[in-house]
């Protein structure tokens, strides 16, 4: 397969004053068309960064970014990103919210309208088309985020701890949600998470990554889907994968 | 959006999964729907009428009349001047400095705010300038004003002009380079260029520091108005002020005052309307 995304001795340093704070080292990874890629790190070892960079939104301080085999300079509408924080527009009701990329790329009302009502349903938030974002919960702003990503018709998704703010039962409705409207697309997902299970449960591959974004483990996870969180639990390969992660993440900290 | 006073979270739950809060009919008397409404407004009359009681006993009785007229006096005082028409003509053209003011300065100042918030780099340059020039007494800008453009209302107009100008461009331009970078980048990942984030996200955003400049500023236009006839002029309510004190005639002044007082409940009406407006745009989070 060939490599759809691909990150070449990646470096980023954000300087302040006459200090540089290094967030990634000479970071490579590739990731291939339709596979779904789980990052797991812990927090500060430059997740962020370098889903930002992966975007298009900040420009690397060395090595580049290629995407479907050119040079990434900036943000791509085939990239849809779902970042930690909500940035949904206060001032727009759910429905406006989803139309939003649609409306840049000149899509006609009617059809932005249709489309975006079949994306709220999608995510289970319909009857609050006409709410505002403070007007909802957490849970639900995640899947208005969501619903908003996926009406741009990205085919590659970068999402940064969509779910790490949620109580475990919502996060796990939206871990199925997700993978529900995953299956059924070619879409490539590179998920960032700190949560051992969350990344075994979706991925396809795990990659862990220890500080400034160098790669302690990258290993392919056969587990049989659709994937069940409950009886994963008891399922041997899944422990010692979990097992091997968590000490993987350890190691790292070291 | 509807303008009720219910708080819009109280609906969602209603609606909403039954984990939320549940929202019920509470069954009220007339009493404790107004009650505490009728109550404040009784009371404000009450204290209104007893001032004005012991005034008018005071004067001439405890302190010289001619230093605090009396009431009965200001309330012939102001019958009189609306019979001969000197109450409207003077009330016209300050309320009309007032508005032109206030307009010309807002325009001006969300233009600039808007213009010079956008560039990070020329605001930092002219940011103590803009500083030196805010903290400049308006007043001091009469004679300046008088020496340019006479002592017609162009004056008045144009010393409101300047500090409504001021508030609504530094808060205008604080909304500008306040918003929220999440939001900018959401746009661009959405594809969008800088005339799309300029109007998708920084006017929209930036429009409760602009509305809040607006609110704050309402007031300011009535001071500079009347500063500038003060200082110089032969029509508008400050001159009235200054021609009846140069005549001794205290009577004249206070019903100025009344009349002044309440041109600024109106104002204060109307910043009360802009307040809610601004409250409906304020980007609530939790």
């Amino acid at each position: 397969m060939t490599a759809l995304l691909s990150v070449d001795g990646l470096s980023k340093r954000f300087v302040k004053n006459d200090t540089a704070t290094v967030a990634l080292r000479d970071f490579s990874l590739s990731v291939e068309k339709g596979t779904f890629v789980s990052v797991l790190g812990r927090s500060g070892c430059g997740k962020s960064t370098m889903l930002n960079l992966l975007a298009g939104l900040t420009t690397p301080t060395s090595g580049e970014v290629r995407y479907q085999g050119r040079r990434l300079t900036g943000p791509h509408t085939d990239i849809g990103y779902l970042t930690q924080s909500d940035t949904l527009m206060p001032w727009r009701d759910v429905q406006r919210n989803v139309e939003m990329p649609l409306e840049l790329q000149g899509v006609p009302a009617a059809e932005r309208s249709r489309t975006a009502r079949d994306l709220i349903d999608r995510v289970g938030l319909s009857g609050f088309e006409h709410h505002y974002p403070r007007e909802l919960s957490g849970g639900m702003r995640r899947r208005a985020s969501l619903a908003r990503m996926l009406a741009g018709r990205p085919s590659t998704l970068l999402m940064d701890e969509p779910f790490g703010a949620l109580d475990a039962q919502l996060r796990h409705e939206l871990q199925q949600e997700l993978l529900r409207l995953w299956e059924d697309s070619d879409q490539t997902v590179v998920f960032v998470t700190h949560d051992i299970e969350e990344a075994i449960l979706l991925g396809d591959r795990v990659v862990v990554l220890g500080g400034l974004g160098r790669i302690v483990v990258d290993r392919r996870i056969d587990l049989p889907r659709p994937r069940n969180a409950d009886e994963l639990q008891v399922d041997p390969t899944y422990v010692s994968l979990h097992r091997e992660m968590a000490g993987a993440l350890q190691g790292a900290a070291a | 959006m509807s303008t009720t006073d219910t708080p819009p979270e109280a609906e969602v739950r209603a609606d909403s999964p039954p984990t939320g809060a549940v929202r019920e009919h509470v069954r009220r008397t007339w009493w404790q729907r107004h009650g505490g409404t009728v109550t404040v407004w009784a009371v404000r009359a009450v204290l209104l009428v007893v001032v004005l009681a012991l005034w008018q006993a005071a004067s001439g009785r405890w302190i010289d009349g001619t230093f605090i007229s009396r009431p009965s006096d200001i309330v012939d005082r102001l019958g009189a001047w609306w019979a001969d028409g000197t109450l409207a003509d003077h009330t016209w053209i300050t309320v009309q400095e007032i508005v032109y003011g206030f307009l010309l300065g807002a325009v001006a100042g969300a233009l600039a705010g808007y213009l010079l918030g956008a560039s990070r780099f020329v605001y930092r340059v002219l940011d103590p300038f803009i500083m030196a020039l805010y903290a400049i007494p308006k007043v001091a800008l009469a004679p300046l004003f008088i020496v340019w453009i006479g002592i017609g209302m162009d004056m008045k107009v144009m010393l409101a002009a300047v500090t409504v100008f001021f508030l609504v461009f530094l808060n205008t331009a604080a909304a500008v380079r306040e918003v929220d970078q999440g939001l900018v980048d959401a746009v661009r990942l959405m594809g969008g260029g800088r005339r799309q984030i300029a109007l998708k996200v920084v006017l929209p955003s930036s429009m409760a520091g602009f509305l809040t400049g607006l609110k704050v500023s309402v007031p300011y236009a009535l001071i500079g108005a009347v500063i500038g006839e003060l200082v110089a002029s032969n029509r508008g309510l400050g001159y009235l002020i200054n021609d009846a004190a140069a005549q001794f005639d205290t009577a004249g002044v206070f019903a100025t005052l009344v009349i002044l007082s309440l041109i600024a409940g109106a104002l204060n009406i109307l910043v009360g309307v802009l307040d809610r407006r601004v409250n409906r745009w304020k980007p609530l989070r939790d």
